[in-house]
Formats: structure tokens, C-alpha cells, sequence
């Protein structure tokens, strides 16, 4: 069993296929990415118990929630798992107390009111208890349903792409709030969106995943930086990725080749791959730089010249495509679109630039 | 104004509501929420009422509810006496063709009570029972109303099913539909106008009330 306080491992084939394995500890954000059609809701509504996965195992601080191999299988009413839905789904004719009030509504209700108080409190929605949810902003809404989820004093806590119906600047805002709840509430938190931006900045622990499938799980950086692989480079907006093969390791550098096309580029030093093995390898378009001076060749190493073929310009930066000669492959970079106007660059213009070595990542073929 | 008749036929409302509702919501909430094979069929069946001819059904019914059917039978040998032209046998055609009444509005409404909203209640730990109180009945409520209020509306006003099936018996089987009926026939034009009017006022009032509650549930459903 992979370590962490819940543990989740799901299996199933139809209708909808899944599989995964993580592991999860309190107080922190594991985030689930993928592309829309990818089971991310799937999987939240495993663990709260809405949908049964053909096999697997779910463990929630310590709780077996579900073992398809001991036959057990505890239903959502008893599962102790806090839902935030996609749309809130709010009950439209409650009002905010209401509907806090409904996972507590056993309690004593002095008991109750005061706990009601609290959640508003803690969602700062104070003064709006008696509204209605169509009466409040898209941005209040998921408050209530964040407020509702937790009433409940749940065990995990699972967000289905929360900010996806408000506007940047309220997300911006939520987002702040969601990490200042993590450790106020000190439970596993499992957060799934298709915004890669927005898991960077909140996940502890990041998930990409694909047709049901956990690609790779780990810090953030480490996925962005350290792919396992091109399907996982792509799915994180990896433009660069490309297909080679390991000619060479050097211990005393501390240094790798690689062979592409008929281009040798040096990198990190990577002996867990075997001389001739064909791997896959992508630089981030940041790691890519040009060079002033392709004439001063102690300066850079990865050198390589060829021709502007395609300028996209996205607000402040512009993306530049370079093309080369016998090559099919063609490699993008960043610049700013400040020093595109500046050097008056354009399509057609030849280019040097350099791949730094550290920059390189390798992967499996 | 034929009194007997009003309340007769109140009292075959009040009776075919109190019994068709309760077994409506249970197959509105099973058609609409649920896929299973024959679904197709059962609705059409359900919706056959609207459009068969009120003596094509009460000429079935009569023919399923003689003295010598099987129905009829053991109808008479329980409650020993015969079931067409009683006021059991016009409240079971009543119930039969009302069923399209009752069954369609609140498998709308239960319809347009998103499914995220029936899971949302069981994550916050309420059990089937419960969500079917505190927020599904809440919800379906304009739908249900609307059911009740058509299903009793259109027992006042229905003819033909009743006339095959009961007769014109005072008392028994003669509603304010075929009493009306009956005093046209008697060129006694002042009681049928008297008794049309009663029944253009309750359809009115009914139909009024349906719109007041729809625009209630339109007020917690945000601005149209």
C-alpha cells in the first residue's frame, strides 16, 4: 500500500475505464489534472461513494470506505467525505442557512445555529444567511457549497472543479481562501481541474491523468520539469518534445548525448538509459535562448541555426517556431513581445539559439 | 342546480386525487430518473388516455368491469355488488383516465431536479427517504400541485368515460357533467347554465392556482 494517511486505488472498465493509485496526507491538496472526458469527477465520485468501481480499495483516514476484495462497500450517506460539486448544486429553495444546516441538521438546534454561524463565518458570507442561492454571485455560491461540504466535519475533502464557473479575479481570490481552509481544516483535500495553471499554484501534489489513467503523480515542479514521459510532457503544454537516442554517457562531465536527426546535443548525465536506447526528450520553450554571438563558440553549448517559420504572439510573450535544414522537427521559444517589436523579428529571419544542457529532460520511448 | 351531482363529483375527485397521486409519483420519479427496458412502451401506454376517445375507453373499461368478466366477478363475490354503473366503477375509469394528468407534470418537474442536486443531498449524509421529503418534494412541489389540481379539474368536467362506465343514476354514478347534459336534454337551460358556470368557475380557480405556484417556484429559480 503506497504511504499516506488516505488511500485510494481504483480500478474499473465499463462503462467508464480507471486506473489509479495515490496516496494522500491531511492538510494536504492532491490535485487531479486531465483534459475534459478524463475521469476526474469519476474518481471524487469513487471516493464519496456516488459511483462504484468495478475493483479497488479506498481508505480514508484510516476508515475502509471500500475493498472490492473484502466485499465492502460503505454508502455515501456514511462516508464522511465533504462534496463540492461542479455546478454547487445547491438546494435552490434553501437559503444559505438552510443549506449549511442540512448535513447537521441531527444536532441539538442551538448546537446547530451556532455551528451555522461559524461555516458563514469561516466562508466570510456573513450577513447573507437568509438568501437564496440564485440571490448570490457565482463566487458566494461556491462558498455555501464549501461551507455545506464541511459542515458535515469530513474526513476528505473533494472539490470538482470549484472555480471553473467564476470570473479570474474572483478565482484568484478563491484560490487564496482554499489555502488558508487547508490548514484550518487539516484534512486530505482532493481538488480536480483541467487548469494546469491553477494546480501548480495550489496543488501539494499533482496528478495527470488521461483516459482514466494516473500518468504521473508528484510535486508539481517535478511533473512540469521532470515528465515521465512525452504523453505527460504534451498533456502539461510541453511544446518541445522530441524523439532520439542515447549515444553516449560521460562520467568525468558529468554528461549525456543524445543523437537528433543528425544533431548532437548534450545533457544532464542519464545512465539509467542504455547506450542506443531510443528515448524521448524535451527542453522547455524557457530553456531555449538565442544567441547574439554564434561566431564566440565558447559561449554556449547546443548550438544550433535556422530560420523563424511561425511567430504567434499571446499578449506579452510571443512564441517563435524555428525551423531547420534536413530536419522535420521544428523548435519553439519564448521572447517577449517588447523585444520581438524592438529587433523588428520576423518569419524568414535567421536564428541561433542554444538548448541548455541542464534545460534537457529524457524519457522513455 | 343539481346539488347531488356537484358533490358527487367533488367527492370523485377528492377520492381519484387521494388515490392516483401517491401511486403518480412513484411512477413519474421511476420514469424520470431511471432507464430500464420497455420505458418507451410504459409511457406511451401512460400517455394513451390523451388521445384515445373517452367512448373507446369507457367501452373497454365496461367491457373489463361486467358481471362477467373475471374483474367483475370478484368484484361482486368480495363486495357483492356489481361494479359498472357504481361509483367504485366510474372512480376507477376516473383513475385510468386521469393517469396522463397526473403522471405527466410531475415527472417533469422531478425531471428538472438535477441529478447533482439528489447526490449533493446524500453526500450531506440524508438518506433516500429523507431527500425525497426535505428537498425533492420541495422541488417537484409546483409539478405535484399541477397534477393534483389538473387530475381533479378534469374529473369534474369528464363525460363520456363516466357516462359508458356508470350510467346516470342520481346519486350514484350521475356527475355535474352529465347532469348538465341531462338537463339540455330537458330543455331546463336556466339549471345547465347555472351548473356550466359552477364548473367554468372551479376551472378558472384551478387553473389560476397552477400559474400563481409556477411563478413561485420561478422565484427561487433565479430571474426569467
Amino acid at each position: 500500500m503506497a504511504q499516506g494517511n488516505t488511500y485510494i486505488h481504483l480500478k474499473s472498465e465499463n462503462p467508464i475505464h480507471l486506473d489509479i493509485e495515490f496516496s494522500c496526507n491531511s492538510g494536504e491538496i492532491f490535485v487531479i489534472v486531465g483534459p475534459s472526458g478524463s475521469g476526474k469527477t469519476t474518481i471524487l465520485r469513487s471516493i464519496s461513494g456516488l459511483y462504484t468501481p468495478n475493483s479497488g480499495k479506498i481508505v480514508c483516514m484510516g476508515n475502509n470506505w471500500f475493498d472490492s476484495k473484502e466485499d465492502i462497500n460503505v454508502s455515501v450517506q456514511t462516508r464522511a467525505a465533504g462534496f463540492v460539486f461542479q455546478d454547487y448544486a445547491l438546494f435552490p429553495h434553501l437559503s444559505v442557512r438552510e443549506n449549511i444546516s442540512i448535513p447537521i441538521s441531527e444536532n441539538d438546534p442551538s448546537i446547530r445555529n451556532e455551528l451555522i454561524d461559524e461555516y458563514i463565518e469561516l466562508v466570510h458570507l456573513t450577513g447573507l444567511g437568509d438568501r437564496l442561492p440564485h440571490q448570490l454571485s457565482g463566487g458566494q455560491q461556491q462558498r455555501v457549497a464549501v461551507a455545506r461540504a464541511i459542515a458535515r466535519k469530513p474526513d476528505i475533502l473533494l472539490l470538482d472543479e470549484p472555480f471553473s464557473s467564476v470570473d479570474q479575479q474572483t478565482r484568484r481570490f478563491l484560490v487564496r481562501e482554499l489555502i488558508q481552509l487547508k490548514h484550518k481544516l487539516n484534512i486530505p483535500i482532493i481538488h480536480v481541474t483541467h487548469d494546469l495553471n491553477e494546480a501548480r499554484r495550489i496543488a501539494d501534489k499533482l496528478c495527470i491523468i488521461h483516459e482514466g489513467t494516473g500518468l504521473q503523480i508528484d510535486d508539481p515542479e517535478n511533473v512540469m520539469t521532470r515528465p515521465n514521459s512525452s504523453r505527460v510532457a504534451s498533456l502539461t503544454g510541453q511544446d518541445n518534445i522530441y524523439h532520439g537516442k542515447i549515444i553516449k554517457h560521460d562520467s568525468e562531465s558529468q554528461s549525456s548525448y543524445i543523437q537528433w536527426h543528425d544533431i548532437t546535443l548534450i545533457c544532464a548525465y542519464s545512465p539509467e538509459f542504455e547506450l542506443g536506447e531510443e528515448i524521448d526528450w524535451m527542453v522547455p520553450s524557457s530553456q531555449v535562448i538565442e544567441i547574439i554571438d554564434p561566431n564566440n563558440t565558447n559561449s554556449d553549448k547546443n548550438q544550433l541555426s535556422g530560420k523563424i517559420i511561425d511567430m504567434i504572439q499571446l499578449g506579452e510573450g510571443t512564441i517563435i517556431s524555428i525551423g531547420f535544414e534536413d530536419n522535420t522537427d521544428s523548435l519553439h521559444m519564448n521572447y517577449s513581445t517588447h523585444h520581438v517589436k524592438k529587433h523588428q523579428i520576423a518569419t524568414g529571419d535567421n536564428i541561433t539559439v542554444s538548448l541548455i544542457p541542464d534545460g534537457i529532460h529524457i524519457m522513455q520511448y | 342546480m343539481d346539488w347531488q351531482a356537484l358533490e358527487l363529483s367533488l367527492s370523485l375527485g377528492f377520492y381519484t386525487c387521494i388515490i392516483l397521486i401517491p401511486f403518480g409519483i412513484i411512477l413519474a420519479r421511476l420514469i424520470a430518473w431511471h432507464s430500464f427496458p420497455g420505458r418507451n412502451i410504459l409511457q406511451a401506454l401512460l400517455a394513451l388516455p390523451l388521445i384515445l376517445p373517452p367512448t373507446v375507453l369507457g367501452f373497454y373499461l365496461l367491457s373489463a368491469m361486467g358481471n362477467r368478466t373475471p374483474l367483475g366477478q370478484w368484484y361482486e363475490s368480495v363486495f357483492g355488488s356489481s361494479l359498472v354503473f357504481s361509483f367504485q366503477g366510474i372512480l376507477i375509469a376516473s383513475i385510468i383516465f386521469n393517469i396522463p394528468f397526473a403522471i405527466q407534470p410531475m415527472q417533469r418537474a422531478f425531471e428538472s431536479i438535477p441529478q447533482s442536486i439528489r447526490e449533493a443531498a446524500w453526500s450531506c449524509g440524508l438518506s433516500s427517504w429523507k431527500t425525497f421529503t426535505r428537498i425533492e418534494l420541495p422541488l417537484a412541489w409546483p409539478g405535484i400541485l399541477t397534477s393534483i389540481i389538473l387530475t381533479f379539474a378534469h374529473t369534474l368536467g369528464e363525460f363520456g368515460v363516466v357516462l359508458m362506465v356508470g350510467g346516470n343514476i342520481q346519486g350514484e354514478t350521475r356527475t355535474i357533467a352529465i347532469s348538465i347534459y341531462d338537463r339540455v336534454q330537458a330543455f331546463d337551460n336556466a339549471n345547465a347554465a347555472i351548473m356550466s358556470a359552477t364548473l367554468l368557475g372551479i376551472s378558472f380557480v384551478a387553473i389560476s392556482i397552477i400559474y400563481i405556484f409556477y411563478d413561485k417556484l420561478g422565484s427561487y429559480r433565479g430571474p426569467r
